[in-house]
């Protein structure tokens, strides 16, 4: 039964998104000629659908690609702390993909449940293996619990971390919502790296706004694992002092060990403390499927690649991408460079198999945005060269930087970054 | 763009040949601003649309944010990141495409 039922549907399947690419790209060959190689791509987010759509793009058509996501629909999780702020909705930052199909990007809605690097097949849940020329995996972060003793099973369905948008997103506003005025939100940090280095702060500015206009007597309490804010320092503790003043406290060097769900608690190696809403950022690691693939080469947590291509070091003809690889110096783990880390894998994969010298010299940018408030923001940017010396991307000299200050035209910047951002991986 | 040439042929000579040899890859290049400025420098509304801007005029442009003679904010700190090699090939992709 499962196989004709996985065969029939996956055939249609196969059919129609080819038929929507002729009709809807206009790079699209007149009459689909025979592909020159598979690429599956796993995991689409930031980085996964950037990887598929561009691959689609640069070999014109002649790359077959897959793109499997367990997920119904992309929940951006930039911009996500403004629904805990309150100036955004969970659906303003919702996208279907079903735009990729005018690329001729096949979309599986599924999750793979392994990868059979001897044999290049991908194993998922519902339909049949895939094989593959190439994989792309970009499985994204999943979370350390066992590192916070009590962060069990049960005490997850209280205790939150929101570290990935979605239901987690819009349950823990309804927490702040539902707090007493009077109230403590705790926000613990756990050690870099972690995913969106600048997220927790403008998290703390975020739930902020949110009790200065609602619930002006709560507090806001950060337990940062690191011994200081470790990005936008400055434009950060300014939007602290002058906008929330009163009601953000910050505390490094409190790395959460152990939280108690029923007593509100959480405790750090010489502290306890006690809150209202307790939201607490696990240590992270590469998403389950790399382990399973053996990509993970670094303390047990990411995956190492070569950023001349983004081709693992561990397993050939596999590329890793975004938050889960072991990221090059002073590079962040960011929703900008999984899109353009997608960029490298891309350009090196259709180089690859179309028989084409492969890009010597990627360069690549990261931007990010923070949110001091409603209408207020700023950034942090880099570019990134490969070094052919030392063999992985580096800064360029002299380049990047942050903020002067927090502004409202950074406001309206940033929300044209992530419509664009979201049109350049999505649509 | 009469400097960035100059400079280009300056460096061409200066260089040894494996170096040399190697062009900026425009389209590669390009790709990178997509995240602000739209696929192939086709932005969404408020942001700079890059596809089919003249090629001399998107490297002058270019070249005055990263010399620090047109202010900016995101802009200036990106272009410091960039040869005169590679804003030239960037803007010519960008001059390529279609608005």
């Amino acid at each position: 039964m499962a196989f004709d039922f996985t065969r029939r549907d996956f055939i249609k399947l196969v059919g129609a998104g080819t038929a929507a690419g002729l009709a809807g790209c206009a790079t699209e060959p007149a009459a689909p000629a025979k592909p020159v190689g598979t690429v599956i791509v796993v995991g689409a987010g930031f980085g996964g659908a950037t990887a598929a759509k561009y691959i689609r793009m640069w070999s014109g058509g002649r790359i077959q690609v897959f793109l499997i996501e367990r997920n119904e629909k992309f929940v951006s999780c930039p911009l996500s702390n403004l629904v805990l702020g309150g100036s955004r909705s969970i659906d303003d930052l919702t996208i279907g993909y079903e735009k990729l199909r005018n690329y001729g990007v096949q979309v599986i809605r599924d999750e793979v449940t392994d990868i059979i690097v001897d044999k290049k097949r991908v194993r998922m849940k519902r339909v049949e293996d895939l094989p593959y020329d190439r994989l792309v995996v970009a499985p994204g972060i999943d979370f350390m619990f066992g590192d916070i003793a009590g962060l069990d099973a049960k005490a997850q369905e209280t205790i939150l971390h929101a570290w990935k948008a979605g239901p987690q997103t819009v349950a823990l506003r309804k927490q702040l919502e539902a707090m007493p005025d009077g109230g403590t939100y705790i926000l613990s940090i756990p050690k870099a790296p972690y995913r969106c280095p600048p997220g927790p702060y403008e998290r703390a500015c975020q739930v902020a706004a949110y009790f200065k206009q609602a619930k002006p007597r709560s507090k806001v309490l950060i337990l940062d694992g690191n011994e200081d804010v470790i990005s936008k320092k400055g434009l950060f503790m300014a939007a602290w002092d002058q906008l929330y003043k009163g009601i953000i406290e910050y505390r490094p060097n409190q790395e959460v060990k152990q939280v108690d769900a029923a007593a509100l608690t959480v405790r750090t190696e010489f502290d306890t403390f006690r809150g209202n809403v307790l939201n607490v950022v696990p240590p992270q690691r590469a998403g389950d499927i790399a382990e399973k693939a053996k990509l993970v080469t670094a303390n047990n947590r990411w995956c190492g690649v070569d950023w001349q291509t983004a081709e693992s070091v561990a397993v050939p003809g596999i590329h890793v991408i975004g938050d889960a690889t072991l990221s090059a110096p002073a590079m962040p783990k960011s929703g900008s460079m999984a899109n353009n880390q997608a960029k490298i894998a891309a350009s090196a994969i259709v180089a690859q198999l179309l028989g084409q010298p492969v890009n010597a010299q990627p360069q690549i940018i990261n931007t990010c945005y923070s949110y001091a408030s409603a209408t207020e923001a700023m950034h942090v940017a880099s570019v990134h060269r490969w070094d052919a010396e030392k063999k992985t991307l580096v800064t360029v000299p002299g380049s990047g930087g942050v903020s002067s200050q927090r502004s409202e035209m950074e406001k309206q910047f940033a929300d044209a970054w992530a419509r664009n951002i979201w049109a350049d991986t999505l649509a | 763009m009469k400097r960035a040439l100059s400079v280009l042929a300056g460096l061409a000579a200066a260089l040894p040949l494996a170096a040399a040899a190697q062009t900026p890859n425009g389209r590669d290049l390009a790709a990178a601003c997509a995240i602000c400025h739209g696929t192939e420098g086709r932005a969404q509304p408020n942001m700079a649309v890059l596809a089919g801007v003249q090629k001399e005029q998107l490297a002058k442009l270019l070249v005055e944010f990263r010399d620090g003679r047109r202010p900016g904010t995101i802009m200036p700190k990106l272009a410091k990141g960039y040869t005169d090699a590679q804003i030239d090939a960037v803007s010519a992709f960008f001059a390529a495409q279609k608005k």
